[in-house]
């Protein structure tokens, strides 16, 4: 008998100020939700929140009975960088989440640890030899949908976990310049930290004023909020171990609940979907999932 | 590793057998190509080479002592698995001189199966430091890495300083600002990405419109850019289009133009890189034949004298008039663009 479906919430995505991370942390460990990964994923610069603090809130989740990850970084050049990167390998206490082959480099045969969303994991074969390495679970590409995942369950290594990217504006691309610093006509070497002015992301809309993406540093997002909520049938079905939420600042309790409820079987998914739409402001898409372009959306979502 | 510099090799792109001839006849130390069909990540309708033409167009380069790399630098779903094999299979037939492959599931089946073969990484693998490259270096025995376009010329210094395995930089060419390997902007509108289909904003989604307002440029529907009446139109690439961020009109992402190294040329050359690659599998021979000939002559002056090396500027301008929007940047190397 398989275990039932976990939920996670993803690393934060976005510069929130000090007090925010700990309010929000504070609060999940009270939400009915299993697994939480801690930690800077998009901007090295990002500092307000060090590791030492990190590895705080860690514990005051697994004291609430959490499984805590701790996130490295997507996109890693500088030295310091990979410094980082080897404490958070190195940290003793909690899993890692490793998003980039720098840190599957690090941990590789040292601890089991999680292939991050922005390692890309698209066959079997590749699955097969991070579970070599020393992976226990991957997260699925967010480009990938259904159809190759049911191939990769079919196929996937024993004691690997699947966990699939449910709820929040995707992470499309990773870059070097900060596109947030540059809607500022700032350098990004004296940013002086503008994206915590936008805790939600920068809006960038088309030339007809369509909400498109979202600037958030050096990373592009969605404008779109991607949901699965309608697809949890199909997951549980595949065997899917985890489904991850991405915080975000509006209503995060109130996803978290209408995933649970919806995972619990107390509501149904088209009831709790109608919930959702007031925390997803530039709408759902799904496209991904039936594989279409992800902006799009399916009737069901 | 023996960092001493020897010849630094030039790579260009061979989308076509006039192509690679371009390349070959104009001083081209080797050619990277593709097959016809989503192995690749130039996988464009009418580019590349079935098996004969390969065959063919491989011979014409070796016989002139130029090498033959071939790019299968998509990442298979487990659907195409048994086709990408077969692909690299293929290019071990064929005897090219290196195969340049992203995905490490790809990577393993050919370390195991042609353990003669040589590795490349490709710029679509993603590695942009030197412990993501020790993985590939570890586990699959590369031989080089393509280091993607977001590092600036001192992390580059530092990859080199610190790896078992050649090191390649784009040199010239349109012009990635996402890292590579790492981007499904162009999935989120079109269905189709570089890493599952070999495309970013795929031709087929491209809708052109007249209207008052100017020439709309449309990307499955999603409007790219609009081009005042006179105005130079340029292909819809969606990050390079212009969008609008709190009632600012501009570039958001990156604006049209091509990477170009010739100011940093005896710095790369001193930091020890092993060759420099040309974009542009895509574009025509003329293209090919013109960039590889300035690359050329910039590259032997280089290596000749490069305390004085000073790129002319008929080079640079002649590198403009076939470059994407008709200018060009140092990109990440440059750390101010950043």
């Amino acid at each position: 008998m398989a275990e039932p479906m976990k939920l996670s919430i993803g690393p934060l995505l976005y510069l929130w100020d000090r007090d925010a991370v700990f309010e929000f942390y504070e609060r999940l460990c009270q939400a009915p939700v299993e697994i939480v990964y801690l930690g800077e994923v998009v901007c090295a610069k990002r500092r307000n929140v060090a590791l030492s603090d990190w590895l705080d809130i860690g514990d005051q989740l697994a004291a609430a009975g959490k499984a805590v990850v701790l996130s490295t970084l997507a996109l890693s050049e500088a030295e310091s960088e990979l410094g980082a990167m080897r404490r958070i390998a190195e940290n003793g206490r909690f899993a890692v989440e490793a998003n980039d082959m720098g840190a599957v480099n690090m941990l590789s045969g040292n601890v089991p640890f999680v292939v991050g969303p922005h390692v890309n994991v698209y066959n079997a074969e590749t699955l097969k030899h991070l579970a070599e390495a020393g992976a226990t679970r991957f997260v699925l590409p967010v480009e990938l949908g259904a159809e190759v995942l049911t191939d990769l369950q079919r196929q996937r290594p024993a004691g690997m976990e699947t966990e699939v990217f449910g709820f929040g504006r995707l992470p499309l691309a990773f870059s070097a310049r900060c596109f947030t610093a540059r809607a500022h006509n700032v350098a990004k070497d004296s940013c002086d930290f503008v994206c915590a002015n936008y805790p939600a992301g920068l809006l960038l809309h088309t030339r007809e004023r369509e909400p498109f993406l979202v600037i958030n540093g050096v990373q592009i997002q969605s404008a779109r909020t991607h949901s699965l909520l309608g697809q949890v049938g199909a997951l549980r079905a595949l065997n899917v171990d985890v489904l991850r939420l991405s915080p975000q600042q509006e209503g995060m309790v109130k996803i978290i609940a209408a995933f649970r409820d919806v995972l619990d079987g107390g509501l149904s998914s088209r009831q709790a979907a109608g919930e959702l739409t007031r925390y997803a402001e530039h709408g759902i898409c799904d496209g991904y999932w039936h594989q279409r372009p992800g902006m799009d959306r399916s009737v069901g979502a | 590793m023996n960092k001493t510099r020897r010849h630094v090799e030039l790579v260009c792109p061979a989308g076509s057998l006039p192509s690679l001839k371009a390349a070959v006849d104009n001083g081209a130390n080797a050619v990277y190509m593709g097959f016809r069909d989503g192995t690749n990540a130039r996988n464009f309708p009418g580019l590349n080479f079935d098996g004969a033409e390969a065959g063919k167009a491989i011979a014409y380069a070796q016989e002139r002592g130029v090498r033959v790399l071939l790019a299968i630098n998509t990442y298979p779903s487990p659907a195409q698995w048994t086709k990408w094999c077969t692909a690299v299979d293929q290019a071990a037939e064929l005897n090219v001189d290196a195969v340049i492959l992203a995905d490490a599931g790809l990577m393993r089946y050919a370390a195991r199966t042609h353990p003669q073969l040589k590795l490349h990484l490709s710029v679509q693998g993603s590695a942009t430091n030197h412990e993501a490259i020790s993985f590939y270096t570890e586990h699959f025995d590369i031989k080089r890495v393509v280091l993607p376009r977001v590092l600036s010329l001192s992390q580059v210094r530092n990859i080199i300083d610190k790896v078992d395995t050649e090191v390649e930089v784009f040199g010239f060419g349109s012009l990635c600002v996402m890292v590579e390997g790492r981007c499904v902007l162009s999935s989120y509108v079109t269905g189709d990405s570089p890493n599952t289909c070999g495309v970013c904003s795929p031709a087929k989604a491209v809708r052109w419109e007249e209207s008052a307002s100017g020439r709309k440029s449309r990307l499955n529907g999603v409007l790219i850019d609009v081009y005042a009446p006179q105005e130079p139109a340029g292909y819809p690439t969606l990050c390079k289009g212009r969008f609008d961020v709190d009632g600012n009109v501009y570039y958001a992402l990156e604006e049209p133009t091509s990477l170009n190294v010739l100011d940093i040329l005896p710095e790369l050359l001193n930091a020890g890189v092993a060759a420099i690659k040309v974009e542009g599998r895509q574009r025509s021979p003329a293209y090919v034949a013109h960039v590889t000939r300035v690359m050329r002559s910039a590259l032997d002056a280089c290596e000749r004298d490069p305390q004085h090396f000073e790129p002319k500027p008929e080079w640079l301008a002649q590198l403009d008039k076939v470059a994407e929007g008709r200018c060009h940047t140092l990109g990440a190397y440059h750390r101010p663009w950043q």
